[in-house]
């Protein structure tokens, strides 16, 4: 198993009890050097990642990848730098297109949240099932809620909504209203 | 015949509304005989839509609607929730109210294993264990009661801290209860190592090696007990986690029976660390004031759940609505791990490989049945005010039964009878 923060810091943590938030603050700047060779190494070797990362504090890193490159990214954040974990898949309305963040976390602790857009002409997401068979659910979640497709999906029962949810009314949508629900269908209006 | 004939068996649909299963799911089994062939979950019976009100609601509201996720880790979904918004805010709140939180965090933690250690003993059809664990599981149930005021959704959680402080008093008690609970558990571990029929029933049953663990993302003890040594707490610390000594407990059994075990053992580690709280906490405020709008802004929050990694991520758009709420309880990530668990298996152990996740339900009702004989009730050593001389066959009115709840909890420290006066002098 990987070393942990504590271990990191050779302390033993009974020393830590009296700390005040400067010390504590100095304590964790000395993580944040990790979390920064993450995002180095990751624009060192992707160039158009360049500006589009942040550490947002200890172990804590987003980034936004061009939907183009993300299966590149992705792959190498989770074959190569360590990101074995994946936390879950938050997807999101943006307005003219839709987002997918992919919670990726180390062992040690770091996570990786790689958000890549898509527009909401296509919204089209290759299935993450190979790296992570937990994802399905995520991704389901994904089609049932925003009506992203997810290619490679294999068939199987929706999650989370019932199977007699109307067509086309996806309810994170930001349009949706609980209403709609209330709505005569067009083929009710029909008969 | 087609071209991918079936598995020659017989498919048996279990669920959604099936008397071994706690919480509406759907399992679709492929039995050869009493073998399992193969299986799959369906689930989403309980899909409230509780992501898309929460970005209806301001951060308070949704503070007390995420903490109605579930009736048993409800202060786990609260604390990441909270602690996520607090990030975005950039609100560092108090050391005493992390405290606190994890106070009443490692509680619940002990709540709900040893109700898990019931569940599992009536799956396997050992009663006397659930009697036994559930009659234990009063101690910490009343303990919580009396820190927070509830035995559920405690609601002690609020933007910027904690709610309600703990007076030197309610840190004897704590403490005291910690003990006798202690001990219990020192049997439990006796009765899960020695007892050969529990031993016999639980091992080799829900097997799960550690790669598949790894491979398939189990989360929490259904992982440690496949020594997979994952732990938020250690490995991510929040609140003030780092500053605890505790051991992540695995165990090498990859089967139920080490999942039995590691929760054992959890509830110890869970009992030292609620003494180090108790001995080391902090003086001083509980809380900081807290913005009513929290800036644009992003954050991903992970808690240990007593069932395994609860994620919560929050997106801020300036206002005082959330943008996005994004919740991920720890069951959704080993739903892929029981279907794993099912196959090659048998049906008979179909409820207990599904309780072993620990899977969550809620336990909201609070509720004493009265009928019958009203003079020999006589539950937590006073019997109903007024009722000795009511006659045999009558019922309690709904007074009585308030009277006896108010005396139930008095005697273990709780007034809800002051409470009640400031209710009624300030509304009604």
């Amino acid at each position: 198993m990987g070393e942990t923060p504590m271990s990191r810091m050779g302390e033993t943590p009974m020393s830590r009890t009296g700390e005040t938030p400067v010390s504590r603050w100095i304590r964790w700047s000395k993580f944040m050097a990790n979390e920064e060779a993450i995002l180095k190494d990751l624009t060192g070797r992707f160039a158009f990642l360049e500006g589009k990362g942040r550490v947002a504090r200890a172990r804590r890193i987003f980034v936004e990848v061009p939907a183009e490159k993300w299966a590149e990214v992705f792959d190498y954040a989770v074959t190569q730098a360590g990101f074995t974990i994946l936390c879950t898949i938050t997807g999101l309305d943006l307005g003219e297109s839709f987002g997918a963040i992919y919670h990726l976390s180390k062992v040690e602790g770091e996570v990786l949240n790689l958000q890549v857009n898509i527009p909401k002409a296509k919204p089209e997401l290759q299935t993450i099932i190979g790296y992570f068979p937990a994802a399905e659910l995520y991704e389901r979640e994904l089609v049932d809620l925003l009506g992203v497709q997810i290619l490679g999906l294999p068939p199987g029962h929706r999650y989370p909504l019932p199977d007699d949810f109307p067509q086309g009314l996806y309810p994170l949508r930001k349009d949706f209203k609980a209403e709609m629900l209330d709505a005569p269908s067009p083929e009710r209006q029909a008969k | 015949m087609g071209k991918n004939p079936e598995p020659r068996g017989v498919r048996v649909a279990i669920g959604p509304q099936h008397p071994a299963l706690k919480e509406p799911e759907s399992f679709s089994v492929l039995l050869a005989g009493e073998k399992i062939l193969e299986s799959g979950v369906r689930l989403g019976y309980n899909h409230r839509g509780i992501e898309k009100a929460c970005e209806e609601r301001t951060y308070v509201q949704d503070l007390y609607l995420i903490e109605r996720i579930c009736g048993i880790c409800s202060h786990s979904h609260s604390t990441a929730f909270i602690s996520a918004v607090e990030e975005i805010a950039g609100l560092e709140i108090p050391r005493r109210a992390k405290y606190l939180r994890m106070l009443i965090g490692e509680l619940e933690r002990v709540h709900s294993h040893l109700l898990w250690l019931g569940v599992a003993g009536h799956e396997v059809g050992f009663d006397t264990l659930l009697m036994y664990t559930w009659r234990d599981r009063e101690v910490v149930m009343d303990l919580l009661a009396a820190l927070t005021g509830n035995r559920v959704n405690y609601g002690v959680n609020t933007m910027g801290g904690v709610r309600r402080d703990v007076s030197e008093d309610q840190k004897k008690q704590v403490l005291t209860a910690v003990d006798i609970l202690e001990e219990r558990t020192k049997y439990y571990i006796g009765v899960a190592t020695q007892e050969t029929t529990l031993i016999q029933r639980l091992s080799g049953v829900g097997k799960l090696n550690h790669e598949d663990a790894i491979h398939l993302g189990a989360v929490g003890p259904t992982a440690r007990a496949s020594s997979v040594k994952r732990d938020v707490r250690k490995d991510d610390p929040y609140l003030a986690y780092d500053e605890i000594p505790f051991n992540v407990v695995t165990s090498d059994h990859n089967d139920i029976y080490g999942r039995a075990v590691v929760r054992c053992l959890e509830l110890m580690e869970s009992y030292n660390m609620i003494r180090f709280i108790i001995a080391n906490m902090p003086e001083g405020p509980i809380a900081v004031k807290a913005p009513r709008k929290v800036p644009a802004g992003e954050a991903i929050s992970r808690y240990e759940a007593p069932r395994g990694e609860d994620v919560h991520y929050v997106r801020a758009n300036g206002s005082e609505k959330p943008e996005r709420v994004k919740v991920r309880a720890p069951t959704l990530a080993n739903v892929q791990v029981v279907s794993h668990m099912l196959k090659d298996g048998y049906l008979a152990d179909l409820p207990i490989v599904v309780a072993a996740i620990d899977p969550c339900f809620s336990c909201t009702d609070r509720m004493i049945a009265v009928a019958g004989d009203m003079a020999a009730i006589n539950m937590g050593g006073t019997a109903f005010p007024g009722c000795a001389d009511a006659g045999s066959k009558a019922r309690a009115t709904w007074e009585q039964v308030r009277q006896h709840g108010i005396e139930f909890y008095r005697r273990r420290g709780v007034d809800f009878a002051r409470l009640n006066e400031t209710f009624t002098a300030g509304g009604r």
